[in-house]
C-alpha cells in the first residue's frame, strides 16, 4: 500500500484514505460565457496526461477531508511531494537534478 | 398503541424517542471485548481559527488544534477531524448543541447524536482487532492514548479514538453499524490466534 503525506494531517497515511481529484492548477476562466467553444473545450476536457511528473489534486476524504495538491510520477507511481491547496506550483522539486 | 405510548412516556425527558442500533450487543473473545456503547450526545462542529477560544469556553473542553489529537473534560470529548472540523461526544448527558447556541462567534454546529453509534473495542488484542480493517499504524508511538482520527474500517468510514493503551472507541454511522460490528467481531475471534 502506498503511503501519502497529507499536508494538513502532517503525516503519511495509507492510500485507502485518499481519492484522486484530477489535474491541479487548472484555473476556471473568469468570464466563462465569453469563452469560445475551442477555449472551453481546452479548459473543460483537455488534460496533459504526461508520462512522468504530473501535478494532481488529491483529497484526504476518509481523513481530514481536505483537498491538497500532489506531485506524482505516473511511471513509477511515486509521490514526489504534496502541498496545501492554494499554494503555487513548487519551483523546484525535491531530489530533482536541476 | 398503548404499548407505544408507554414507551414514549418512559423516554419523556428526551425530545425524540431513541432506539439505538444494535443496543446491548457484545462479543467476548480471548484478549478482546467488542460491545455497543450506550447512546451519547454528539455534534459536528466547523469553526474558523478565530472562534476556537469562544467555543472551547462554552463547551468546557479545549478544542485541540493539533492533527490526530483529542481533548477530554467532564465526560465530554473533542476530537480533531480536520483543520476546522471537530466532533464533540458527550457521554454525561449534557447537550453540547445548547452550549454552542450561546456562542456568537462564527461557527456551525450540527447535532449528529442519532446518526452515529459508538462501539468499544477493549483488551490486549484491541489494536490487532481494529487493524484487521483499518490501514493506519496503531502502534502506541504513532497512535497513543488520546489519539483520534477519521479513517476507514473495511468499506466503512469510521472515527477512531484511542481511549487507553488497550481500548478504542469506534464511531460509525448507524446504518453501517451492523457491518462494522460484524467485521470487528470476526476480527476479534481471529485476533487471539
Amino acid at each position: 500500500m502506498l503511503l501519502i503525506r497529507c499536508p494538513y494531517c502532517e503525516e503519511e497515511r495509507p492510500e485507502l484514505e485518499f481519492r484522486n481529484a484530477g489535474e491541479a492548477h487548472i484555473a476556471r476562466p473568469t468570464n466563462i460565457a465569453a469563452e469560445s467553444d475551442d477555449d472551453f473545450e481546452k479548459f473543460f476536457f483537455i488534460r496533459a496526461n504526461p508520462k512522468g511528473v504530473i501535478y494532481e489534486r488529491w483529497r484526504h476524504i476518509h481523513g481530514c477531508a481536505r483537498f491538497f495538491n500532489a506531485v506524482r510520477d505516473t511511471v513509477t507511481d511515486k509521490f514526489v511531494m504534496t502541498y496545501k491547496a492554494g499554494e503555487p506550483k513548487p519551483a523546484k522539486l525535491p531530489g530533482a537534478a536541476k | 398503541m398503548a404499548k407505544a405510548a408507554a414507551k414514549t412516556k418512559a423516554a419523556a425527558s428526551a425530545s425524540v424517542e431513541r432506539r439505538p442500533a444494535l443496543a446491548g450487543r457484545t462479543l467476548s473473545a480471548p484478549g478482546v471485548k467488542v460491545e455497543m456503547l450506550p447512546p451519547a450526545e454528539r455534534i459536528s462542529l466547523r469553526a474558523p481559527q478565530a472562534s476556537i477560544a469562544a467555543l472551547s469556553k462554552a463547551l468546557g473542553v479545549t478544542l485541540p488544534v493539533k492533527p490526530k489529537t483529542s481533548a477530554m473534560n467532564d465526560g465530554r470529548t473533542a476530537l480533531w477531524l480536520g483543520p476546522d472540523e471537530w466532533m464533540i461526544i458527550d457521554e454525561a448527558g449534557n447537550d453540547p448543541l445548547a452550549d454552542c447556541a450561546k456562542v456568537t462567534a462564527l461557527h456551525s454546529a450540527v447535532g449528529i447524536s442519532h446518526r452515529n453509534v459508538g462501539i468499544s473495542v477493549a483488551g490486549p488484542a484491541a489494536a490487532v482487532t481494529v487493524n484487521s480493517g483499518c490501514p493506519q499504524d496503531l502502534s502506541l508511538e504513532a497512535f497513543p492514548a488520546g489519539a483520534a482520527s477519521r479513517t476507514i474500517l473495511g468499506k466503512s468510514e469510521i472515527v477512531l479514538l484511542r481511549t487507553a493503551a488497550d481500548a478504542f472507541r469506534v464511531e460509525c454511522w448507524r446504518s453501517f453499524s451492523d457491518y462494522v460490528f460484524t467485521l470487528l467481531s470476526e476480527a476479534a475471534s481471529d485476533a487471539a490466534n
